[in-house]
């Protein structure tokens, strides 16, 4: 009985409100973006070694219902915010300044064995991944006249993750639609597991899981037979992503800061040395990094405090060149 | 005739006996065999990694430079915070139900609820930890709030560990006390529950070494993944020698940063989460060791 008064009388004591921490930054959200910011954050204690900087990893979507409850200052999201979103923002006075910080490649995949594929159009991908596809479209035969007749196996990411959904998004042309009969992983590592052990398989993720895994999967082009962003089919490679010609598979990351917490010096330095840093850092985790100019107008974007998004808080949008779209809000 | 037909049924009978025992006996070895290869896996992947640099080190983007210094710390102060506040509550719980309580629809539902909450999946844990601790008792994602989450979700295994110990104390021994003139607290305090205790710490130390490879319900209620600073140190040079500040800070535990690491591309983050298991198998390990031991020690000491 004592201890459980004691107990009770601490928690009441602890409840009260304490001083805040003046060098905390509390940073939450997506999975993908997870790797840069910490990355960040590592190299940012030789900076500043008083910064309390905290990361959790709760989802693109889970990162912004904190940062619209005011619960953190800054959220990590592998797409834009969405309009719904943008509401609770409102709703709760929050404000925000959006930065991208890195291109993240997705990466369409076989088994290394598989003879047959060097390459595969966005209306052949259409063709394997939308909704009608299920229990349609079984066979590799089926895709192009020239294959073989064999099964098709295929590995994607669980359907809360923002790769799926900017996939979908991509290839079907709606957020989200994609036929149910695939075999679905949280874990990108359980999906090269699961391609590099099936002749068979098909399955797409990030391009980092194809980088550190290159001996096990083969790598498959994507032509979106659009040739004003290069001709032909094009792999997820360094420059091609870069310069905006791997369409329509690579997109912008972004880190979004509120806008009250932007004014704390400890923030500013930290978004500061993201910036300068975020490019090779990026690279470092593998991931592609923004050209330097990027970097630059992000930076006088969060100096000028410009709050809002650049994508008219409409979520993910395809073929998106961010240098170009910081230059015209520049102007 | 009829006697080689019962020799053949006894015969008949003494094969199923050995198939049967042979079939017991396989069965058990099946998980010992399982656990051995996992526990070989592991080993074989994590072993060279673990050193000093790796326990006092925190998370970095290279798997070489990164450590569990924060995720260690965490785990170790929500094993101490969860048993502080799920053995006493729950050990009172269980003496009450077993020693007070009258059988009535009252204590009938307690009951109920109690046995009911033990099966209830982790993750609704957290839910409710991050509605009522972190949310409406506004304690925010610290290791206190943790510490509470877990606390409840092996507060009913505790509690029915705890009274089915208390059952196992012979009823004389209550007679025998209450008739040397004891009273009923003074005959729990001083019989019943000495008698008890080797169960009942058996049960709370095995409740909360499960409690310390939970992850769904602390990543609900908000737990960290990269920490790089440690929780305030309750152990200080001024008067008065202690201080519990560290309660309020943020945190993160072994299995969280295990989840992380398994899900990285570089394979080196594999191998430091196969030596971070190992680091939390040891800790299990050593929580059931203590529960051994002190089981072992308080049967000695009772003596009728």
């Amino acid at each position: 009985m004592k201890h459980l008064l004691c107990s009770i009388s601490l928690v009441a004591v602890l409840a009260t409100p304490g001083l805040a921490e003046v060098s905390q930054i509390k940073i939450d959200g997506s999975s993908t973006v997870f790797p840069i910011t910490e990355a960040v954050a590592e190299e940012f204690r030789s900076v500043n070694r008083e910064a309390r900087i905290t990361i959790g990893v709760s989802g693109t979507g889970g990162g912004f219902k904190k940062f619209c409850a005011g619960e953190i200052d800054i959220a990590n999201a592998s797409r834009p915010i969405k309009a719904s979103e943008v509401k609770q923002c409102v709703a709760k006075g929050v404000h925000y300044i959006e930065l991208p910080v890195a291109y993240d490649g997705i990466a369409v995949v076989v088994h290394p064995k598989n003879d047959w594929v060097n390459a595969l159009t966005v209306q052949e991908l259409k063709k394997i991944w939308e909704p009608e596809a299920q229990g349609q479209v079984m066979r590799w035969s089926q895709i192009r006249p020239g294959f073989p007749d064999r099964e098709i196996h295929l590995f994607g990411p669980g359907v809360d993750s923002g790769t799926f959904d900017y996939f979908t998004e991509a290839i079907v042309g709606k957020s989200a639609a994609s036929r149910g009969d695939f075999t679905a992983s949280e874990n990108d590592n359980v999906l090269v597991q699961g391609i590099s052990t099936d002749l068979n398989a098909l399955g797409f993720f990030g391009v980092a899981y194809y980088e550190f895994n290159k001996d096990r999967l083969k790598l498959v082009p994507i032509d979106d037979e659009n040739d004003a962003n290069g001709k032909g089919p094009i792999a997820p490679e360094y420059d091609k992503v870069l310069k905006g010609d791997y369409q329509p598979l690579s997109r912008p990351i972004f880190i979004y800061i509120r806008k009250e917490s932007a004014a704390r010096p400890v923030v500013k330095q930290f978004i500061r040395f993201y910036m300068e840093n975020g490019g090779f850092l990026s690279k470092d985790v593998g991931y592609i990094a923004l050209p330097e100019a990027a970097y630059r107008l992000a930076w006088t974007r969060f100096e000028k405090q410009k709050t809002g998004s650049i994508f008219g808080g409409e979520g993910a949008q395809i073929g998106v060149n961010v240098e170009a779209l910081l230059k015209k809000e520049g102007r | 005739m009829q006697n080689r037909q019962a020799m053949r049924t006894r015969k008949w009978n003494q094969w199923r006996d050995r198939l049967f025992s042979l079939l017991g006996l396989s069965v058990t070895t099946l998980g010992v065999v399982v656990l051995l290869a996992l526990l070989v896996d592991v080993f074989m992947d994590g072993f060279a990694r673990l050193d000093f640099d790796f326990l006092t080190h925190f998370p970095s983007r290279r798997p070489e430079r990164a450590g569990i210094y924060a995720a260690w710390v965490g785990t170790l102060w929500i094993a101490v915070l969860t048993a502080a506040m799920a053995f006493p509550i729950g050990v009172a719980a269980a003496t009450y139900l077993e020693e007070y309580a009258r059988k009535n629809w009252l204590t009938d539902l307690i009951e109920i609820n109690i046995a009911n909450l033990a099966g209830v999946p982790s993750i609704i844990y957290g839910l409710l930890g991050l509605g009522i601790f972190v949310r409406w008792m506004d304690l925010e994602r610290s290791i206190l709030a943790g510490g509470m989450t877990l606390a409840l979700l092996v507060l009913p295994i505790v509690i029915l560990s705890s009274r089915e110990s208390l059952r196992t104390v012979p009823s004389s021994i209550r007679e025998a006390s209450y008739a040397l003139g004891a009273s009923k607290w003074q005959t729990i305090r001083n019989q019943v529950l000495p008698a008890a205790m080797p169960g009942i710490l058996t049960g709370a130390i095995l409740a909360i070494s499960r409690a310390l490879g939970e992850t769904a319900p602390l990543i609900t209620i908000g737990a960290l993944t990269y920490v790089a600073f440690l929780p305030k140190n309750p152990i200080g040079s001024e008067f008065p020698f202690f201080n519990l500040d560290g309660l309020m800070d943020p945190f993160s535990v072994l299995p969280i940063q295990i989840f992380n690491w398994v899900s990285r591309p570089q394979k080196g983050f594999a191998i430091n989460a196969a030596a971070a298991i190992i680091v939390l198998l040891f800790i299990t390990f050593v929580m059931n060791g203590i529960a051994v031991y002190l089981r072992h020690r308080s049967q000695k000491k009772v003596r009728w």
